[in-house]
């Protein structure tokens, strides 16, 4: 395979073990007696990603036909946060050697030297736990049990294993950033129905394009860490094409719960129009033939787009199944 | 005379001291909220 011959397993020489080490090769030196200011530990945890994860957690709790208390319901989204909080805390202490490679990424804390690697393991860890104990004794422990299962997921399956190895690593890894409707669902009614798995399904259809309209014009900064993303092992050209594929069945998921009797109208018009808008986007890219960041302006709008649309066809959902 | 780094060791651990006792009472709040949550559920 392309990508095998490219890439070793575990990318640069970091194996458990001798990270440390060879931390102190690639990143700047962290000074071990200065504590971690609290900004570098809030750094850790993704904040502005957490918001998505917060809003479609959100929003399949809001979604779900029971009501939940609003105490146990405020508790089960600060759950989420934490737990996505933790996954992004583990994720950053794991890829410390690729973030250093990496111009958007060298000034995260560790890379930067302001924080030591065993603090971001043990925050992480520690995050982790308390989030799914919480959940368990707030919510219930089915919804404990997704939100650990998308910790482990985004940590071992798609940080751990997918990552170095293979193209498709946001593709199966994306499922990590599916789970949140489905565990706000399940902390709302202690199940899971059909209408969570196809939120799941949507966002899991939607990472590709989102990722992959991102990686073409950062597209330098992969291959300089030596991440198999997909334009550094197959081109930009055919990154394009997995792009406008990958939208057709995000937009039929988008839809779906409209002809299915799980939305209404309301739902079903505004997430018509805004997956054709998506699809438009994603065919200006398609048609563009630019190899340099400067020339993707449609790959930067579809980057863009995505986060909003994601955003507006979730609370069109809650709008929906408000007034109906 | 301390050092400045000294000084910066001594400030990163009293505002972390503080942001540490900020979140426990409000584990502590959340805890109680929850418990009465739970007591008026059982009702």
């Amino acid at each position: 395979m392309k990508g095998a011959a490219l890439f070793t397993p575990w990318g640069p020489s970091l194996r458990w073990g001798d990270g440390k080490a060879y931390m102190t090769t690639v990143t700047a030196a962290h000074d071990s007696a200065l504590p971690a200011d609290w900004r570098d530990l809030l750094a850790l945890t993704k904040p502005r990603v957490m918001s998505l994860v917060v809003f479609t957690g959100l929003c399949g709790m809001l979604a779900a036909p029971a009501a939940i208390h609003p105490v146990l319901g405020f508790t089960a989204i600060l759950c989420i946060a934490l737990g996505a909080g933790a996954a992004a805390a583990l994720n950053m202490w794991y890829e410390a050697d690729l973030d250093a490679l990496m111009k958007r990424t060298a000034g995260r804390p560790l890379p930067a030297g302001r924080l030591d690697r065993q603090t971001a393991l043990h925050f992480g860890v520690g995050l982790a736990f308390f989030s799914v104990l919480l959940m368990g004794l707030a919510a219930n422990w089915l919804a404990a049990a997704i939100l650990a299962a998308s910790i482990l997921f985004y940590v071992l399956v798609y940080t751990v294993w997918l990552k170095r190895r293979t193209p498709q690593n946001i593709v199966i890894g994306g499922a990590a950033g599916a789970f949140p409707p489905v565990i706000g669902w399940a902390a709302a009614t202690g199940d899971v129905t059909f209408l969570p798995l196809l939120l799941f399904v949507l966002i899991f259809l939607w990472t590709p394009p989102h990722f992959w309209a991102l990686s073409l014009f950062v597209r330098s900064d992969y291959a300089a860490a030596g991440v198999p993303m997909l334009p550094v092992v197959s081109g930009a050209r055919a990154t394009r094409q997995q792009i406008a594929l990958y939208t057709l069945p995000m937009a039929a998921a988008a839809v779906a719960p409209w002809p299915l009797g799980l939305a209404g109208a309301l739902y079903g018009i505004v997430a018509a129009a805004l997956s054709f808008l998506f699809l438009v986007l994603a065919l200006r890219v398609l048609a563009n033939k630019a190899s340099e960041p400067a020339g993707m302006k449609p790959e930067k709008q579809l980057f863009a787009y995505s986060i909003l649309y994601l955003f507006a066809v979730f609370a069109a959902l809650v709008a929906d199944r408000a007034l109906s | 005379m301390t050092e400045p780094r000294d000084e910066e060791i001594r400030r990163r651990q009293k505002v972390r001291a503080i942001i540490m006792a900020l979140l426990l009472g409000a584990f502590v709040v959340l805890v109680y909220a929850i418990t009465i949550a739970k007591m008026g559920m059982l009702r």
